[in-house]
């Protein structure tokens, strides 16, 4: 009350000085570098928290109907190549290690070892799609998307499907517990797209990056967005990490 | 009882500060690009008060079309999807932001001494997302509704309705978002931008509510995202996992559906004891009771209200053992409610106390909230649950402790702040009346229910048995008196803009930060960071304080 | 104080390439083990072995690539939120599951 003349000073004062003194990449609601750093770091971990827990609800749902189909769930495994899917894991886990070390170079200043890094990342990422596109596509050449056009004849009748038959011998199956490999492939394609969406939408973010860290702008000290950027990163890896041995390697000797 | 410990400015002489957050920047875009909390919060108060209505227009539908036993004033179809868009307006649009989204985006920062939210463009980002998701739920009302009912229950919204479940999907899911990108803001915030001397201990309990409402925002929400994207594949491509004649499980939907939507009804809940905590405190001039216990009731409601969900499927199916686990659970969460509901008696006992509008609406969420959470130990209980779900036992039980209990909280907190988001004092008698009128008007209302739902009148039907209609006429006259309580509001409070008397710093004598400045406040909150050098709801240190102000004025 | 320079810390702290390096290279054999591990005949412990593998995999892309070895405790203790609310919507809904069929054989 008395001090409103004081307070109407003070709010003259502050907006006489947009910036003071602080870096340009502070923001001014923030006392201090180091608390904007400490706050975006620790949103950027309560969303991948969030994630966490989108991704749980379609793991919660996998692991109920790999107990209640199981054998439906073994067979249908089986049509997954785990040559592939090794190898998308080799590729992911080397693209986070690129990630990573674009890291250490923003943190250290080295702007041309932090684009070189990104680049890689984006073309590891790449990689990686494309090696997935590669197994949908024999999916839908062999009618396992789920839908109108899918086919369980491999189901009924493995010796129809000469190639997975050779390697794993499975017994023909009632078409009761047939039709429930179709629940297999959906949440395969739900799981292994929802992850494919987060590295197209990550690799979106990395081309921005790759755009703004030529200019310089993570290598002078700033180097957050980058940072957080990381984190999505890995915690995409994390996901492929536990997609991998449940769809492809757990069935194998069921 | 006489008493007020309303202290206004010499009204003569007072003035609205020059600057403040209202004037500082004009135009529409300078609202619609803002990154100030408190806009932020005007924007979100101007468009859940929107919805409210609509929520609230349709509720009275539902209540003339029950004024009678046949169903003669729509066709039941169309009661269907009546009762649909009001659950998930009043759920999705009014009830899980209401609280946080605007007091706790406007008060939070200030309650803590910080000068905005730790990430204002992310806040300003689940305002336009939450925008988003309003415009679909108009859209699906004008394309012609969706009669699922707000839970989307499967297989009748992925097989057997053909009405507009897609686009109510999308709205609840871009709507979740925003909830999500709220929380997450206001966890960060409480983290890493109090103030110098601001402890855990020593914050506001609103403050504690809203970071246990939080937590439940960020863990929970996600779960209803990929829930309802599970569902609008099944709708859309049939991909089987709900559906059981491709060996889905509907249940499954139900498990991974009230994963949220249980602990959504603590997101509801939380921040209205938060703003009940501030209430009964300041009008009692008293500490709270028991402040630790009821800050970690908060949290400890928070974590058992995650475990619990399975009690709204008691008769759907699930096995007796989760049943019997899940009941037990139920009846836990109880106790930290029970805690907080006892520590407030405690704080008004020996209190001066006084009867401002906050606190007569305050009075009215303890009672209401408190027969409102009973009967849930009644519903929590297996047996007598068989017995009472799907009945009105459960839409009284329910629209007692989110009416009764939250809008109840939220029209305390917005008459208890409102002279500092406006500078200006709402009228003390005409809303003291509203009040009464409110609290009148919803035990009229509900009350006949619990007795309708125990006679077995069954919920979600335009039609019942004719010996069910004078309780009923009973509801619809309470309906009529509630509605005239919440307009009454919308009327004199905007009047209030313009001719309220002028509140300056601190109407109330309360002692949060958020009093200790300007009202209307500045953007940036404070002139310099405040420094805390007291508890919480210190009033020997605000007498302390006004004393050394009038002796350095005199 | 010991908490500000926690603070401090866990933003200067910078993890170099060499760590970078060892933990990329383990990821990798880990990798190579869990697919051979696959073809070996263990029966039920072929989901055991190749989950605790990957478990232990994440470990080290959490601690090491996302830096939580050197973070503060509030980082710690979300990561344990997480995994803590996770395994509560799992196992609280197979418990339903799995005691659905208890007393009917």
């Amino acid at each position: 009350m008395s001090d409103s003349s004081a307070i109407a000073q003070g709010a003259v004062a502050e907006a006489g000085t947009p910036h003071g003194e602080h870096p340009p990449y502070q923001r001014h609601h923030f006392e201090s570098m180091d608390q904007q750093a400490d706050a975006t770091n620790f949103a950027m971990w309560l969303f991948l928290v969030t994630e966490v827990m989108f991704f749980g609800g379609m793991f919660t749902a996998y692991l109920i109907y790999r107990n209640w189909y199981y054998p439906a769930f073994v067979s249908a495994s089986h049509q997954l190549s785990i040559v592939w899917g090794t190898t998308n894991t080799a590729v992911l886990i080397t693209s986070s290690f690129t990630m990573a070390m674009g890291v250490w170079c923003a943190e250290t200043r080295r702007k041309s070892g932090l684009v070189l890094s990104l680049v890689l990342t984006l073309l590891l990422g790449l990689v990686f799609l494309g090696i997935k596109s590669i197994e949908y596509h024999e999916k839908w050449e062999k009618h396992h998307v789920p839908g109108l056009h899918y086919s369980m004849e491999a189901f009924l009748n493995p010796a129809s499907d000469p190639a997975v038959f050779k390697e794993y011998h499975d017994k023909p199956m009632a078409l009761d517990m047939a039709r429930h490999t179709e629940l297999y492939f959906f949440l395969y394609f739900a799981m292994t797209g929802m992850h494919a969406l987060h590295m197209i939408v990550g690799m979106a973010i990395l081309i921005y990056i790759i755009f703004r860290a030529r200019a310089g702008a993570y290598t002078s000290g700033h180097v957050t967005f980058v940072e957080n950027f990381g984190l999505y990163w890995h915690f995409v890896d994390i996901i492929w990490i536990f997609l991998y041995p449940l769809l492809y390697l757990i069935s194998r000797h069921q | 009882m006489s008493s007020t410990i309303v202290s206004l400015p010499d009204q003569s002489t007072a003035r609205i500060p020059k600057t403040n957050f209202l004037t500082k920047e004009n135009g529409l875009l300078s609202w619609l690009l803002t990154g100030d909390h408190k806009r932020i919060a005007i924007l979100y108060l101007i468009s859940i008060t929107f919805f409210f209505f609509i929520g609230g227009a349709l509720a009275g539908l539902i209540r003339l079309e029950l004024l009678t036993p046949q169903s003669d004033l729509m066709a039941t179809d169309t009661y269907n999807k009546v009762f649909t868009m009001h659950g998930v307006i009043m759920i999705f649009l009014f009830l899980v932001p209401s609280v946080p989204a605007t007091l706790g985006n406007f008060l939070i920062p200030m309650m803590l001494g910080a000068k905005d939210l730790a990430l204002p463009k992310i806040n300003l980002l689940s305002w336009y997302l939450y925008v988003v998701g309003g415009c679909l739920v108009i859209y699906t009302m004008v394309a012609g509704g969706v009669d699922t009912g707000w839970t989307f229950t499967t297989p009748l919204s992925t097989h057997y309705v053909n009405t507009n479940v897609m686009s109510t999907g999308m709205a609840v899911f871009i709507a979740g978002f925003s909830s999500i990108f709220t929380g997450l803001n206001f966890i960060v915030t409480i983290h890493k931008m109090r103030c110098p001397g601001m402890t855990w201990f020593r914050m506001p309990l609103f403050v504690w509510a809203h970071y246990a409402a939080s937590i439940l925002m960020v863990l929970g929400t996600p779960v209803l995202a990929i829930t309802i994207v599970l569902m609008a594949l099944e709708r859309t491509v049939g991909i089987g996992v709900f559906d059981p004649t491709k060996g889905g499980d509907p249940l499954l939907f139900q498990h991974l559906f009230w994963f949220y939507s249980h602990p959504a009804v603590y997101i509801m809940i939380l921040p209205g004891m938060g703003v009940i905590s501030e209430t009964i405190s300041t009008f009692s001039r008293k500490r709270v009771f028991g402040y630790t216990a009821v800050a970690f009731s908060s949290v400890a409601i928070a974590i058992f209200g995650f475990f619990v969900w399975a009690h709204h499927m008691f008769i759907m199916g699930i096995s007796n053992y989760a049943v019997l686990v899940f009941s037990l659970l139920t009846m836990l969460v109880a106790v930290p409610s029970a805690i907080k509901i006892f520590n407030w008696a405690f704080t008004l006992y020996k209190g001066s106390i006084t009867f401002e509008t906050p606190m007569l609406y305050s009075f009215g969420f303890m009672g209401l909230f408190t027969i409102g959470g009973m009967t849930g130990v009644f519903l929590g209980a297996s047996g007598t649950d068989i017995h009472l779900t799907e009945t009105y036992f459960i839409v009284a039980h329910f629209h007692f402790v989110m009416v009764g209990g939250m809008l109840m909280a939220f029209l305390a907190g917005i008459h208890f702040w409102w002279p500092k988001m406006t500078g200006r004092m709402y009228p003390e008698k005409i809303s003291q009346m509203a009040a009464v009128i409110t609290f009148v008007g919803f035990n009229l209302t509900f009350f006949p229910q619990f007795i309708l739902g125990t006679l077995g009148m069954p919920r979600r039907y335009a039609a019942y048995p004719p010996e069910f209609q004078v309780l009923n006429v009973f509801s619809t006259a309470g309906a009529t008196i509630l509605g005239v309580g919440y307009l009454m509001p919308v009327l004199y409070l905007t009047w209030s803009l313009k001719y309220g008397a002028i509140a300056g710093n601190n109407p109330w004598q309360a002692t949060g930060l958020e009093w200790q400045t300007q009202s209307p406040p500045l953007t940036e909150n404070f002139t310099r960071i405040p420094i805390m050098d007291h508890e919480a709801y210190d009033y020997e240190w605000l007498e302390q304080q006004q004393a050394k102000e009038v002796a350095s004025v005199g | 104080m010991s908490d500000l320079k926690e603070i401090e810390e866990a933003q200067h702290h910078v993890v170099s390439p060499k760590i970078y390096a060892i933990i990329a290279i383990a990821l990798l054999v880990l990798t190579a083990t869990t697919a051979g591990v696959s073809y070996l005949e263990l029966g039920e412990f072929n989901a055991v072995v190749a989950l605790a593998i990957a478990v232990f995999k994440a470990m080290l892309v959490v601690l090491f690539f996302m830096h939580v070895k050197y973070s503060t405790k509030l980082t710690k203790f979300t990561v344990v939120a997480a995994i803590f609310m996770l395994m509560g919507l799992i196992s609280m809904t197979m418990a339903d599951y799995m005691s659905r069929a208890w007393g009917r054989w």
